[in-house]
């Protein structure tokens, strides 16, 4: 297996976590384990989807982004709005007054991310038609299913839609377009995103299909947002004319839009990352066939379900839906001089086993065979306070010499049990025979260091013994 | 079985579709954890998913046991249902008995034992009418 370096936006805040089992629960690759009365991220099983960030109650979990002064680290700047930038706004009617605001804000130019997504669904719909035999194409745009179908849907790879995602087509022609308008250099070019998720941030420093990617910042919709609501009541009055994009591209926002510019009604579009895996499982098994296209977003109700925004995802695709309303239904065509390396990937995304138990598949077979028989050893009730998701988890932890078999408080529970039990024999052996006093003190003393051995490994697994901060 | 270096074991319950897959789903995982090459996990979890609706469709379910040895991986898939009258017609594509309430779910397309044929390597199916039916299937290794 190569040595991949995996680069995350999800990160824990070590001060603010209490341990609680809320995100190992929801976590969708069992990325996430408590260890010490900390959460901890496996970094090669994270997709950087962020549903630990939306779930965790004491908001331990958190997205790197960068700070809005990135925009002094370069001579010009554009910044790349996301559609879903658009859904957070009460009664706008037009888009203008965000990308006016925008400039406002500091920004010396704005290319919209909507105005791209126009090029890629016109290039994935004569992909599409072009490559039947690859049939289903599965989305590419979101870079936590790409990710996903990486570690654990090896079949599906060569289905994956080789094409950039819209953030990335933008951020390319942006830049050649301010170092034509500017004649700058194009390391002088600062390129920000504005988004809706820690999944395109991972993306900007980790990117899938280009070698790098042309985003040099990413900033958060949320950190956004309250910079821009005050910037938007003057940009109202008189907004510069900015808007490149139609219906097509300003309804990437929202579950089922990308598949909307692909003109064919053979199409499946799932949102959700617990409903995009059992898509991908169910695809994997040849379950359904002849579909042309497959669009999968990894947040509820598409990108406006991004953990980085701050509307109601529902609400917001209602809002993204009315402001779509009035809108053309496309604006930008692909220009004749764009190049194929903007548009298309220049590297292949490659299978990466990590679920792998062993390196050879005869240590991988001893270790399943344990696995197994841990397992049932193990009460089945998934209950999380070893710190793993489920027993089947722990069982796979403890085999890769990660837990201990203590770590289940049933099975600590049920050796001091045995313990109780053997105490209380000596008791009433010692009170049945002869014992001299000698031995039965120096037997006496033998059971009683192993008891207090047992529960101060109990003590451990419950981590009461360690240097905590909390007199 | 001997050489067998991992043994599984399944029940298929009766003509219960919202959990007809879950075998196959679960020798899937287990293989991609294992390492198999995901060709072979491919091949496999088409031909035992086909042949585990087959069991919930025909037979009112049935037993599996999947044997994982260095060379090949053999799925066995047994149950105790009205056996196959005529093998020939039903290993065409597009032959189909299955009854009409389950051809409404959209199963019952004729191509179970077609695609189970596929995707394996090696095929035996003994059937005994009123009995039962074990069908065996191979999948190779590489190498």
């Amino acid at each position: 297996m190569n040595n991949h370096k995996f680069f995350h936006s999800v990160y824990l805040n070590e001060e603010l976590c209490n341990g609680c089992i809320n995100c190992i629960k929801r976590c969708p690759t069992q990325a996430i384990r408590v260890r010490n009365g900390r959460a901890v991220i496996t970094s090669q099983f994270c997709i950087d989807c962020g549903e630990c960030i939306r779930i965790c109650a004491h908001h331990a979990k958190r997205s790197h982004f960068d700070h809005p002064d990135i925009i002094k680290n370069y001579k010009y700047t554009v910044a790349l709005p996301a559609p879903s930038l658009y859904s957070q706004f009460n009664n706008l009617d037009d888009i203008n007054i965000v990308l006016t605001a925008l400039i406002y804000m500091g920004f010396d130019d704005v290319f919209e991310v909507a105005s791209a997504a126009e090029i890629v669904s016109e290039e994935s719909e004569k992909y599409v038609n072009e490559h039947h035999d690859q049939w289903p194409l599965i989305s590419t745009a979101c870079p936590s299913v790409v990710r996903l179908i990486r570690v654990r849907f090896p079949n599906l790879i060569d289905h994956l839609l080789p094409i950039n995602p819209p953030v990335e087509v933008a951020a390319r022609l942006a830049r050649k377009e301010a170092v034509k308008k500017t004649g700058l250099p194009a390391e002088d070019i600062g390129i920000v995103f504005i988004s809706p998720c820690p999944s395109k941030v991972a993306y900007a420093k980790d990117p899938l299909g280009v070698t790098k990617s042309d985003i040099d910042g990413v900033l958060a919709i949320k950190d956004i947002y309250p910079l821009l609501l005050p910037l938007m009541l003057a940009a109202e009055k008189s907004p510069m004319q900015l808007a490149r994009a139609g219906k097509i591209g300003v309804g990437w926002g929202i579950h089922g839009g990308e598949a909307a510019g692909i003109s064919t009604d053979n199409y499946l579009a799932a949102d959700g990352i617990e409903n995009v895996i059992r898509v991908l499982e169910d695809l994997e098994d040849e379950k359904f066939s002849e579909l042309a296209f497959i669009e999968l977003n990894s947040c509820d109700g598409g990108c406006v379900g991004g953990v980085l925004t701050v509307e109601n995802p529902y609400v917001a695709q209602a809002k993204l839906k009315k402001l779509n309303h009035n809108l053309p239904r496309i604006v930008t065509h692909t220009p004749p001089d764009i190049r194929n390396d903007e548009l298309y990937w220049t590297e292949e995304v490659e299978y990466l086993p990590v679920y792998r138990l062993g390196e050879s598949m005869k240590e991988s077979i001893v270790m399943m065979n344990r696995v197994e028989k841990l397992w049932q050893k193990f009460p089945g009730l998934d209950c999380g306070s070893c710190g793993a998701p489920t027993c089947k988890a722990l069982a796979e932890d403890i085999v890769r010499r990660k837990a201990n078999e203590t770590d289940c408080i049933y099975i600590l529970k049920d050796q001091i049990h045995s313990l109780t039990r053997s105490m209380n024999s000596l008791v009433n052996n010692a009170a049945s025979y002869e014992v001299k006093g000698n031995d039965y003190r120096y037997i006496f003393k033998q059971y009683l260091k192993k008891l207090l051995s047992e529960i101060s490994l109990l003590d451990s697994a419950l981590n009461l013994n360690k240097d905590d901060k909390d007199d | 079985m001997e050489n067998s270096l991992m043994t599984l074991t399944y029940h298929v319950s009766d003509n219960d579709f919202t959990r007809a897959g879950e075998a196959s789903s679960d020798v899937k995982n287990k293989l991609k954890k294992l390492g198999v090459p995901p060709d072979i996990v491919r091949k496999v979890a088409i031909a035992m998913y086909e042949g585990e609706i087959n069991m919930v469709i025909h037979a009112s379910g049935g037993d599996i046991t999947v044997d994982i040895t260095p060379d090949k991986i053999i799925m066995e898939l047994k149950d105790v249902g009205p056996g196959i009258k005529d093998i020939e017609k039903a290993m065409q594509a597009g032959y189909s008995t299955a009854p009409d309430n389950v051809r409404s779910l959209g199963f019952g397309a004729g191509m179970g034992l077609p695609n189970m044929k596929k995707y394996s390597d090696t095929m035996e199916i003994q059937t005994v009418l009123g009995q039962g039916t074990t069908v065996t299937m191979t999948v190779n290794m590489p190498e």
